[in-house]
C-alpha cells in the first residue's frame, strides 16, 4: 500500500478502495491528485475513485478475464509489451500469444459491453505510462472463475514486466483485518503454518514433534474449504467448529446454507454475539473480541503488527485460544499452549518468514513485513523481487468462461454484491454501532434510473427482488451511479440479506463462491 | 553525524538535524512554543503567529513553524516582546467566540486553553462578543460549534491533503468568514464521509465527537494502542477508554508517520467499537436443551464439547469434523485452533472466511 504512489499508472478492478478500504482509497486519491498518477478505474458502479479516473470502463459483471485478456490482446499488437522481461523471466509465450486471439477489441467490447475505443485507450494509457500497479479485491476473486481472473491479473504485469520494483505488482487488498494472519497460521485445508503442504512429508514430521504427537497421527490428505464442508454437511462433514465467523449469513444462497448447517449432529460456535449461526448451534461460547485481548494481527501488505490490550473481556466470556486450550486438555492433550505468548513463540520456530519477529521488535512500533527469517532482518517490503517464487513466471493460455448465471428473459438483472462504507461483512459489529447504524440503518438495492423508469420504481420503494433461489423485500434506490442492468445490494443486512439471492456456484479451484454475478428480476409490491 | 546544527534556545545550546524547524527542535526538547495553525500532521500555516519567537540579529518577531534553523542561531522563546504578542492573539480569540471550557469536550485538551494558561489571561481583557451561533448536529458522528472554531485552517487543510474527502472550506468573507462542509450544508447532509480527521487536528472544541460527549473528561481516559479489527489496511489506532468502556479513536497520534495509515481513520475505525459496550454481548456458555439455546456453565459445555467431539470422531472418524478459524482473531488464536484441529484431532478440515 506505501507504494501506491511510487509507479505512474494504477489499474483499479474489483475493489471499491474508497469504501471497503477508505484508508488505502485515500492514499490512492492522493497519489493521483498530488503526485500525478494515472488511474484506470474497471468497475460497473460509479465508485467514488471513479470521479478522478483518467478511464473508467464499465464492464459488465463477470467479464474481467475478457477484459484484461483483450488488453492485452492490443498491447501486443502494438508492440507496448516488455519483451526483455518476457524472455528472461516468464515461459509459455508462444502459446500465450495464440490463446490471445480470441480477445478481440471487437469480442471483448460485445462480452464486456465497453466500447473498442475505450478498450483501446485503456491498453494503450496502461501499457505505456510507465510501471502500472494493478489493486483487486472481491470484485476479481469472487466468481466462478475467479482464478482466471487473478491470472489474467499477473500475465498483464507479466508482459508488461510490473513486478519486483515499487510502484507495480498484483496487489489484492484483504477484506478482513486478518485475513491474511489466518492464511498465514495454516488456517486452511492445505498447507500448516507459512504455506508449508500438509502433503509434504517432511513438514508433517516437523510439525508431529514439535505437538508430541506420531508422525501417522496427522493427517496426510489436503482437508475440505468452507465452501465444501457446508456443501457435505450430514455426508462426510457431521460436526462443525465456527470461531469467529457467521456463515448464516455470509454463505451464498443462504435458504440452501440453513438447510445444509440443519444436517450436522453438532454446531460449535464461539463469538461475542448470538449471531445467526450461534443461533443455530447446538453449543454456543462466549469470546473476547479484538480490543479485549493482544496478540498479533497481520494486515493486507503482510505487516505483522502488536496490539495492545485495552479492555477486560466482558466478565464470564473467554479468551479464543483459552477455550481451545480448555478442549484440547479435556481430550486427553495436556501440553496444548495455554498461553498467548506460548503459542507465538511455538509458531515461530515452526514458520520460518515469522522467525524473526519477536513481540518486542514489532510493539509500539509499525510492524515487520514478512518473509522475515531472523531477528536482525529488516522485513520484506516486495515480493518476487528478482524472482517468481516458482521461478520463471508462467504465462497461461486463459479460455474464456462467462458466469455461471447471467441476465436472462425470465431474470433480466444482473445482481452484484458487496459492502458499504459504514458497515462489515455481516453487521454483527457495525449495526450495534451507534454512528454508522444511524448513517444506514437498513439495506437496499441500488438500480439504474433507466431500469427502474422500465419497472416504474421510485426510489424509497420497496421492492421484490427474486432470484433462483429466493426472493427478498428491499426498498430502492434509484441511481445513475450504476450500470444499466446491473443492480446492486450489500450483504449487511439479515433483513433484506443478499446472500439469499446469491449463487453458490464456485470456483473449482479457489471454492469462491460466485458472490458479484447472478440472475434476479425485480418487480412492485 | 558530522552535518548537525548547533543553536541555542533559550540560552541552552541544542543539537538538531538540518531541515528543522525552530518549533521542531524546541518542542522535541520539551520547549513550549503555541501555535494554533500549524500542526504536524497539517504543516505549517502561517496564520495565526502564536508560535512567533525572538531571533537574535533577525529584526521582528518571526513565526518559528516556517523558520529553518541555522548554525548559532540564538532563539529566544519567552522575552517580552514574544509574551506580548502571544497575551493579544488570545485575548483576540477570547473576544471573538464563546471560549467557556467548564462542560467544554476539550476542557484540559485544549490548545487556546493551554496558551491562556501560560499567559496567565484569568480573565479576558477586551469585552466578549455574545452571537451566539447554533450547533451543526446534524451529523452522527461530529458536533461542530463555530462560536469555539478561530479559524486556523487546520480541519481544511487535513480535509483536502490528508484524507482527500474535499468537504471542508472557507466560506463567506471577512467578519461572516467560517468554515463550511461543501456549499454551506450541515455536516449530516453534506458529502463528509464522518472520517473524524478534522476533529483530531482541531486545536480547540469546534469539532467534538457526539459519542464521547458529556462520557469522559480527557484526564480520565486511558489511551491503548489497538490494531483496527475491521478491513485488511490494519489501521493503528490509539483507543482511549474510561472504566473498561470504549469512549472514542484517535489514530497513532505520537508518531502521524506511522505505517500503514499514516494517522488517518475511517468512519469504522472512528466510530465502530462501540459494539464492545453492549449488553447483549455474550457473556455465558449456551447449550441446547430440548430445542432451546439455554445458559449453562463452562465446565459443563467444554465437557460437552470434549466428549461430543470425541464421540464423533470415534464413530465417523477425524475427517467427519470440521473447523472455520477466522480472519477475526489473532494470528496467537489462529494457530491455537490450527493446531487444535490437526494436532488433536487429525483433520485437515481447516479453513476461515477468506473465501467469503
Amino acid at each position: 500500500m506505501q507504494e501506491a504512489d511510487k509507479g505512474n499508472v494504477i489499474l483499479v478492478i474489483g475493489t471499491n478502495t474508497t469504501w471497503n478500504h477508505p484508508v488505502f482509497g485515500g492514499m490512492i486519491k492522493k497519489a493521483v491528485k498530488e503526485k500525478g498518477i494515472k488511474l484506470i478505474v474497471a468497475d460497473p458502479r460509479d465508485i467514488g475513485l471513479a470521479k478522478l479516473a483518467d478511464i473508467h470502463l464499465t464492464q459488465n459483471p463477470g467479464s474481467d478475464t475478457a477484459l484484461l485478456m483483450g488488453m492485452q490482446h492490443i498491447i501486443i499488437k502494438n508492440n507496448w509489451h516488455n519483451k526483455e522481461f518476457i524472455a528472461e523471466r516468464t515461459e509459455g509465450w508462444d502459446e500465450y500469444v495464440k490463446s490471445l486471439e480470441f480477445y478481440t477489441p471487437e469480442k471483448v467490447s460485445e462480452l464486456c459491453g465497453i466500447s473498442v475505443e475505450d478498450l483501446n485507450a485503456t491498453a494503450k494509457l496502461y501499457s505505456t505510462a510507465g510501471r502500472g500497479a494493478i489493486y483487486y479485491a472481491m470484485g476479481i476473486t469472487q466468481h466462478s472463475h475467479g482464478v482466471d481472473n487473478v491470472m489474467a491479473c499477473a500475465c498483464l504485469q507479466m508482459i508488461l514486466g510490473n513486478y519486483g520494483v515499487p510502484g507495480t505488482g498484483v496487489n489484492p487488498l484483504r477484506g478482513q483485518n486478518n485475513v491474511q494472519g489466518a492464511c498465514d497460521m495454516g488456517g486452511l485445508p492445505n498447507v500448516f503454518t507459512a504455506y508449508q503442504p500438509v502433503i509434504n512429508e517432511d513438514a508433517r514430521k516437523k510439525f508431529a514433534d514439535a505437538w508430541g504427537v506420531k508422525y501417522e497421527f496427522l493427517d496426510d490428505k489436503v482437508g475440505q474449504t468452507v465452501t465444501t464442508m457446508v456443501e457435505h454437511a450430514g455426508d462426510s462433514i457431521k460436526c462443525l467448529y465456527i470461531v469467529g465467523e457467521n456463515p448464516m449469513m455470509s454463505d451464498p444462497n443462504q435458504n440452501h446454507a440453513r438447510h445444509q448447517f440443519e444436517k450436522l449432529d453438532f454446531i460449535v460456535v464461539q463469538d461475542i454475539f448470538l449471531t445467526e449461526t450461534a443461533q443455530i448451534a447446538d453449543v454456543v461460547l462466549p469470546a473476547a473480541a479484538f480490543a479485549e485481548k493482544y496478540g498479533t494481527f497481520t494486515n493486507t501488505e503482510r505487516r505483522v503488527q502488536y496490539s495492545f490490550q485495552a479492555l477486560n473481556p466482558p466478565v464470564g466470556a473467554k479468551y479464543d485460544h483459552e477455550i481451545v486450550a480448555e478442549i484440547a486438555k479435556r481430550m486427553g492433550c495436556k501440553d496444548f499452549p495455554s498461553t498467548v505468548e506460548d503459542l507465538y513463540e511455538e509458531m515461530r520456530k515452526l514458520t520460518p518468514s515469522y522467525a524473526g519477529i519477536s513481540y518486542e521488535r514489532i510493539m509500539n512500533k509499525e510492524g515487520l513485513r514478512w518473509p522475515c527469517p531472523t531477528e536482525d532482518h529488516p522485513g520484506t517490503p516486495i515480493l518476487h523481487g528478482a524472482k517468481f517464487s516458482r521461478g520463471l513466471g508462467l504465462l497461461k493460455a486463459i479460455t474464456y468462461r462467462p458466469p455461471v448465471e447471467y441476465a436472462n428473459n425470465e431474470y433480466p438483472l444482473t445482481l452484484t454484491t458487496g459492502r458499504l462504507l459504514q458497515h462489515y461483512h455481516t453487521g454483527s459489529m457495525t449495526r450495534r454501532s451507534k454512528v454508522l447504524h444511524g448513517i444506514v440503518p437498513s439495506g437496499y438495492v441500488e438500480i439504474n434510473t433507466v431500469d427502474a423508469a422500465k419497472l416504474k420504481i421510485k426510489n424509497g420503494e420497496t421492492v421484490k427482488v427474486s432470484s433462483l433461489r429466493g426472493n427478498i423485500n428491499i426498498t430502492a434506490k434509484v441511481t445513475e451511479k450504476i450500470k444499466k442492468g446491473v443492480v446492486f445490494i450489500p450483504f449487511h443486512f439479515a433483513e433484506t440479506a443478499a446472500n439469499i439471492l446469491t449463487n453458490d456456484a464456485y470456483d473449482p479451484v479457489a471454492k469462491i463462491p460466485e458472490y458479484k454475478v447472478c440472475a434476479v428480476k425485480i418487480e412492485k409490491i | 553525524m558530522d552535518n548537525k546544527i548547533n543553536l541555542t534556545i533559550d540560552g541552552q545550546v541544542y543539537t538538531a538535524n538540518p531541515g528543522q524547524t525552530v518549533l521542531q527542535v524546541a518542542r522535541e526538547n520539551g520547549i513550549y512554543i503555541p501555535s494554533l495553525c500549524y500542526h504536524p500532521r497539517t504543516g505549517k500555516a502561517g496564520k495565526c503567529r502564536a508560535c512567533l519567537v525572538e531571533v537574535e540579529g533577525i529584526r521582528g518577531l518571526k513565526e518559528s513553524c516556517a523558520l529553518e534553523i541555522k548554525e548559532n542561531m540564538v532563539v529566544n522563546t519567552r522575552t517580552e516582546r514574544v509574551m506580548e504578542v502571544r497575551k493579544m492573539i488570545v485575548e483576540l480569540h477570547l473576544a471573538n467566540g464563546e471560549h467557556n471550557c467548564i462542560a467544554c469536550e476539550k476542557n484540559g485538551h485544549c490548545e487556546l486553553q493551554d496558551m491562556a494558561y501560560h499567559c496567565g489571561i484569568e480573565r479576558p481583557h477586551f469585552p466578549v462578543e455574545h452571537i451566539t451561533a447554533e450547533l451543526d448536529t446534524s451529523s452522527e458522528g461530529i458536533i461542530r460549534d463555530s462560536n469555539k472554531c478561530i479559524q486556523c485552517g487546520r480541519c481544511i487543510r487535513a480535509c483536502n491533503h490528508n484524507v482527500m474527502h474535499e468537504v471542508l472550506d472557507f466560506g463567506w468573507r471577512s467578519g461572516d468568514m467560517k468554515v463550511i462542509c461543501d456549499d454551506d450544508k450541515p455536516m449530516g447532509e453534506s458529502s463528509c464521509v464522518q472520517c473524524g480527521e478534522c476533529v483530531q487536528v482541531c486545536p480547540v472544541g469546534a469539532l467534538t465527537f457526539k459519542n464521547a460527549k458529556g462520557v469522559a473528561q480527557f484526564k480520565e481516559l486511558k489511551k491503548t494502542k489497538v490494531i483496527c479489527t475491521y478491513c485488511g489496511v490494519g489501521c493503528s489506532i490509539d483507543m482511549y477508554t474510561k472504566d473498561n468502556k470504549y469512549v472514542y479513536s484517535m489514530a497513532t497520534e505520537d508518531n502521524w508517520e506511522q505505517l500503514p495509515n499514516k494517522g488517518m481513520l475511517c468512519v469504522k475505525g472512528r466510530f465502530g467499537f462501540d459494539f464492545l459496550n453492549r449488553e447483549d454481548r455474550l457473556n455465558t456458555p449456551l447449550i441446547r436443551k430440548n430445542g432451546e439455546l439455554v445458559e449453562a456453565s463452562w465446565d459443563e459445555a467444554l465437557d460437552l464439547v470434549a466428549s461430543k467431539f470425541s464421540e464423533i470422531k470415534e464413530k465417523h472418524g477425524a475427517g467427519s469434523l470440521g473447523f472455520f478459524t477466522s480472519a477475526r482473531v489473532s494470528n496467537e488464536e489462529n494457530y491455537a485452533v490450527m493446531r487444535f484441529a490437526r494436532g488433536v484431532i487429525g483433520t485437515n478440515n481447516i479453513d476461515h472466511c477468506a473465501r467469503l
